[in-house]
């Protein structure tokens, strides 16, 4: 292991057929794709969280900004969270001018990304429509075609036989309780290998000497001078960070924990606008690729594309009862089960193969909470609810830079945490969520 | 599923009810400064632990009541005092 390590250190293996090819004759081994080392007792920045916000956020300071010594703690392992249990979707239709400039610039970053991070990230641009059942959803469509269209960024309004010619397999007759009366229609917006981004950051970010720590937990953030217990809470300042495995000085905190948000927030005594909600989501057999672009319907509470492997996997609306435990439940299933046969009569005897949920730390207007916090030296990049994933490469450019500069950039300046206190919230319930 | 031990109407599945989220007092809006008002609309203790909070029974007995509920494991407990009108949402 050493060895490899050592081998790792010198010159970063490129991935390639050519290199496929010569290690499958030789029969080597492919080496770590990221070391394993003890944990300092000092960093210039530790971001809490090894999801895709907290590794995007750390590439970034290594790539953009040259600062490497920067510890990426979790509790358990890399893309353990949301991260590795996301619907994969990605899109930037949204229906505020700031939503729409911000996913944009992220899908964007996705489509670089591969080349970016030498890894095989399966993007896929197979377009994305978002169904409307009735005149109001018809309504929010068109707003969101047009702030799109303003902002530069590709979608439309079709009707049912455009929809029918995209993907025959919905039901747009008028026959439904619920029938397709249009829909938004977004060729960029596509789905990506969800594992491969969280390993292309943090095998990047490795190699450029991010120290990644898994099964580390933060017990505590070591404040002074605020004016809560123990020097924490607003006008002291972050002086370290208490893990399970000993005690780090950092002067910066990035929060990227998403269900967990709230409870690291707490630890520096800053109070966050989140509540945290499981959304389940589901998986069928595989079958042959029939379906050719991502389906949403927020009237029916759900989203539906095939994976590369052909199958189909749902996603649904958060459970209404705000709880950290993320077990499944048999009326999720039921409903989201009658919710797709109510699109796609034709796969009624179609199989699930497992349903599993995910923590969402949801905000008051569905976007997200960006940047500083009124303890210095403490960040939060949460409150990513159901739509952290499209929107983790531009988090962590965006994040890097604010940590660098020590500036909140312009195109996070609408998600601060002062939004709430201001009364200027950012309204994307009607393009971020289904369960509305 | 929840089982949620309504004050009226004994336990019912948490689908036949409204969760009302965590239940604070409410400022005096006579007095309330606008950034203590907005803490009150926003703000969330969110805690991995006992919760006190807010249902409405919709398909029962029509009425808000307070509960407290563990959110890592959802165990409910401290049956509420029935017509306990605190927390309710306007």
């Amino acid at each position: 292991m050493t060895g490899i390590g050592r081998r790792l250190r010198r010159r970063p293996p490129r991935y390639s057929a050519a290199a496929l090819a010569w290690r499958g004759l030789r029969g080597d081994y492919w080496p770590r794709i990221w070391r394993d080392t003890e944990l300092k007792r000092s960093y210039d920045a530790v971001v809490i969280g090894g999801g895709v916000h907290g590794l995007a956020t750390a590439y970034y300071l290594a790539r953009n900004h040259g600062i490497t010594d920067v510890a990426v703690v979790d509790k358990a392992y890399l893309g353990s969270g949301a991260s590795g249990r996301n619907t994969a979707i990605v899109r930037a239709n949204y229906l505020t001018p700031e939503g729409v400039a911000f996913y944009d610039r992220s899908l964007k970053l996705y489509n670089s990304m591969a080349l970016d991070l030498n890894i095989n990230v399966m993007m896929s641009e197979r377009g994305h429509l978002t169904l409307a059942h009735n005149d109001s959803s018809l309504r929010t469509m068109n707003w969101r075609a047009e702030v799109n269209k303003l902002q530069g960024v590709d979608s439309c309004v079709i009707g049912p036989d455009e929809i029918s010619k995209i993907a025959p397999s919905l039901d747009t007759s008028s026959h439904p309780r619920y029938p397709i009366l249009g829909a938004l229609y977004h060729p960029p917006g596509g789905i990506v290998r969800h594992d491969a981004v969280v390993w292309g950051y943090a095998r990047a970010a490795d190699h450029m000497g991010v120290e990644m720590h898994q099964k580390t937990e933060v017990l505590d953030i070591l404040c002074e001078g605020g004016d809560g217990p123990d020097g924490k809470g607003p006008g002291g300042k972050v002086v370290g960070v208490r893990t399970s495995r000993g005690d780090i000085s950092t002067p910066v905190v990035v929060n990227c924990t998403a269900g967990w948000a709230g409870l690291i927030s707490a630890m520096a005594g800053v109070r966050l606008p989140i509540t945290t909600h499981p959304l389940q989501a589901a998986v069928t057999e595989p079958v042959k690729v029939f379906l050719p672009t991502v389906v949403v319907s927020g009237s029916l509470h759900v989203y539906i594309s095939q994976t590369d492997r052909g199958e189909l996997v749902f996603g649904a609306a958060v459970d209404a009862v705000a709880t950290y435990s993320i077990r499944g439940s048999l009326e999720f299933t039921e409903e989201l089960a009658g919710h797709v046969l109510e699109l796609m009569p034709g796969i009624s005897r179609m199989r699930l193969l497992r349903q599993w949920s995910g923590l969402c730390d949801m905000t008051p207007d569905y976007s997200p909470v960006m940047g500083f916090t009124p303890v210095d030296g403490f960040l939060v990049d949460v409150g990513w609810g159901t739509y952290g994933f499209k929107a983790a490469p531009v988090s962590g450019e965006q994040m890097a830079e604010a940590v660098a500069t020590g500036r909140t950039p312009e195109l996070i300046a609408p998600f601060a945490l002062s939004r709430f206190e201001a009364g200027e919230l950012v309204g994307e319930k009607g393009a971020a969520a289904v369960g509305h | 599923m929840l089982l949620v031990p309504c004050p009226n109407c004994g336990p019912r599945n948490s689908a036949d009810l409204r969760y009302g989220g965590e239940s604070h007092a409410r400022p005096d809006p006579a007095t309330a400064t606008p950034q203590q008002w907005r803490s009150y609309l926003y703000l969330r203790d969110n805690p991995a632990g006992w919760l006190r909070e807010t249902w409405y029974c919709r398909s029962g007995c029509r009425r808000w009541f307070t509960l407290e509920r563990n959110t890592a494991t959802n165990e409910f407990r401290q049956p509420p005092i029935p017509g306990d009108k605190r927390g309710g949402k306007a």
